[in-house]
């Protein structure tokens, strides 16, 4: 393409999107509030997950020892459970430091009447924390089995419940998100297809003339394409400045829940939202624009 | 020039809108193709641009087999005829200047030539100082003129011209007409398709009267046919 082409393209699709204002706004406001909606739909999945994520990790197993256990097979036992593929890693607790913080937890100041005696001399154990809780039954079945091993303390149900929660959330999110690009797509080539109508007679006579398809097709597809990235604007920009607000919001009024309740930041959600978005934005466009004129342009 | 050799058309519905035609038009010819309203002039027109294929028969135009052309050929073919209709057929929203402008940056001419050749064929035409104005704020005649601008600007070899007068009131077609007695002088083949009796008895052109599909005559120096 020449340099007068591609700059002829430019202008025209500029001049197009401010000459059909309505068939513009139409297709700008489609795709807000289509982005609008994955925007926000996302911030609460994204949240969701995270809080999943967060709880999880805090989800680990806890491997006790036979009796008087040499400190070699210990340390056997602590490479054995790293190995595992599903153990994300594993932390030492001497029996002491378990002393410590069952003083601190239970007991408080009253710990004092202890004195230096540890009377949980034997509670020394690896906490395990998994990856994918969801594998935790398998590796409690197989910890068992272990030489050495007196004990596994787990609980089922933080674990089953998690990892159940996860696979919804992840379920809901794909049939929304697909639910979302299915409207968008009508709505788009509907708005396209009107606006394409009410050019169709330029494009015939252009033709005539004998410009190429792909001369006639340019400046409606960077039409489109800038469309796309117009609409991709409001929505971010509306959820940027209204996120920190309900995070803040939410933290405030449900404080119990805050130590529970990990939210993202606003740029780890925009790390994701804003190329997902553009991407979304012209792909919407360029394709709604691209397919449109192709099927008016053969005369 | 223009050969057609047995063309036939028949549009899926119905008689034949063409009937076993041939015709040869030199190069440098003025055409004036007559005939009652349904007789088939438009779809000559029209196979000719490649904007319909011919049901059977050749046509061969600039040495090119136009039936054999594939879709991305058919732009640099259609670049080598102007073309003008009954209807102006102008880019509504862009001016003047714009719409003939167009017919250069389909052939990327150079910013600079189309700086220079779309004022001097505008003046060809009578148009110049006009350039600003947008087709509805011109005359009939005046938007047939810049068509004809557009047609022209690129020189191509061989002008088409459907009914352009048709909607035009005597003055303008008489204008419009010498307009391309003009052109023809300077070199250009044309075929002009009209009901014009007038301007075609004055005119003293080649003639070919065409009834319902077929050739009925072919004058030199001709005058309107009435129906056979
Ligand atoms: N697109 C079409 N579909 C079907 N029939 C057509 C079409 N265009 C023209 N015809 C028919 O073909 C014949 C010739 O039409 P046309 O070439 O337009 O004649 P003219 O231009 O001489 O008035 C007419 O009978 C007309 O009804
Ligand atoms: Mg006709």
């Amino acid at each position: 393409m020449k340099f007068s082409t591609f700059f002829y393209t430019l202008k025209q699709g500029f001049v197009s999107i401010f000459r059909n204002k309505w068939y513009s706004l139409a297709s700008v406001a489609t795709i807000s509030a289509c982005l609008l909606l994955f925007g926000v739909f996302y911030s609460v999945v994204a949240n969701f997950q995270y809080i999943v994520k967060m709880a999880q990790e805090g989800v680990s197993v806890t491997v006790f020892f036979d009796e008087g256990l040499s400190d070699d097979r210990i340390a056997e036992i602590g490479d054995i459970i790293t190995k595992r593929p599903e153990v994300a890693r594993i932390n030492f607790v001497s029996a002491d430091e378990a002393w410590e913080s069952f003083k601190d937890e239970y007991l408080g100041e009253y710990a004092d009447g202890f004195g230096d005696d540890n009377p949980i001399a034997d509670s020394a154990n690896y906490e395990v924390y998994l990856k994918d809780v969801s594998k935790q039954e398998e590796l409690v079945k197989y910890l068992k089995g272990v030489d050495g091993v007196r004990e596994v303390n787990h609980s089922d149900i933080t674990a089953n419940t998690l990892s159940g929660m996860n696979k919804l959330i992840s379920y809901v999110s794909l049939a929304v998100i697909g639910i979302l690009l299915a409207v968008s797509i009508f709505l788009i080539s509907n708005t396209v297809t009107i606006g394409i109508s009410v050019r169709k007679e330029e494009i015939n006579i252009m033709k005539y003339i004998g410009a190429t398809d792909f001369f006639v097709r340019a400046p409606f597809v960077f039409e489109g394409i800038l469309i796309g990235i117009i609409g991709c604007l409001p929505p971010l920009v509306a959820i940027y400045f209204v996120y920190q607000h309900v995070i803040d919001y939410l933290s405030t009024r449900f404080t119990m829940l805050s130590q529970l309740l990990k939210f993202l930041t606003v740029s780890q959600i925009f790390q994701v939202l804003l190329p997902v978005s553009l991407a979304i934005g012209i792909g919407i466009g360029f394709i709604g624009s691209f397919s449109t004129v192709r099927k008016h342009i053969r005369v | 020039m223009i050969t057609l050799e047995h063309v036939s058309k028949t549009y899926s519905t119905g008689a034949p809108a063409l009937n076993d035609v041939s015709l040869h038009i030199e190069p440098g010819e003025f055409v004036f193709i007559v005939g009652d309203s349904g007789s088939g002039k438009s779809t000559l027109i029209k196979l000719l641009l490649r904007e319909l294929m011919p049901t059977s028969g050749s046509i061969t135009v600039n040495g090119i087999n136009v039936a054999a052309l594939k879709h991305r050929e058919i732009p640099m073919y259609r670049r080598k005829l102007g073309v003008v209709f009954q209807d102006f057929r102008l880019l509504k929203d862009r001016n003047v200047y714009e719409n003939v402008a167009f017919a250069q940056r389909i052939i990327q001419t150079p910013g600079r030539e189309i700086k220079k050749n779309v004022p001097s064929i505008l003046s060809t035409v009578g148009l110049a100082g006009k350039y600003k104005a947008r087709p509805k704020q011109l005359s009939g005649g005046e938007q047939q003129r810049v068509a004809l601008a557009r047609a022209l600007v690129n020189n191509p070899p061989i002008l088409l011209a459907d009914e352009p007068t048709g909607n035009l009131d005597p003055n303008n077609s008489w204008e419009i007409m010498k307009l391309f007695e003009e052109i023809n002088e300077a070199g250009t083949t044309v075929v002009v398709v009209t009901h014009n009796r007038e301007i075609v008895n004055a005119m003293r052109k080649r003639v070919i009267a065409m009834n319902k599909g077929v050739i009925v005559s072919d004058q030199k120096e001709g005058t309107y046919v009435d129906e056979i």
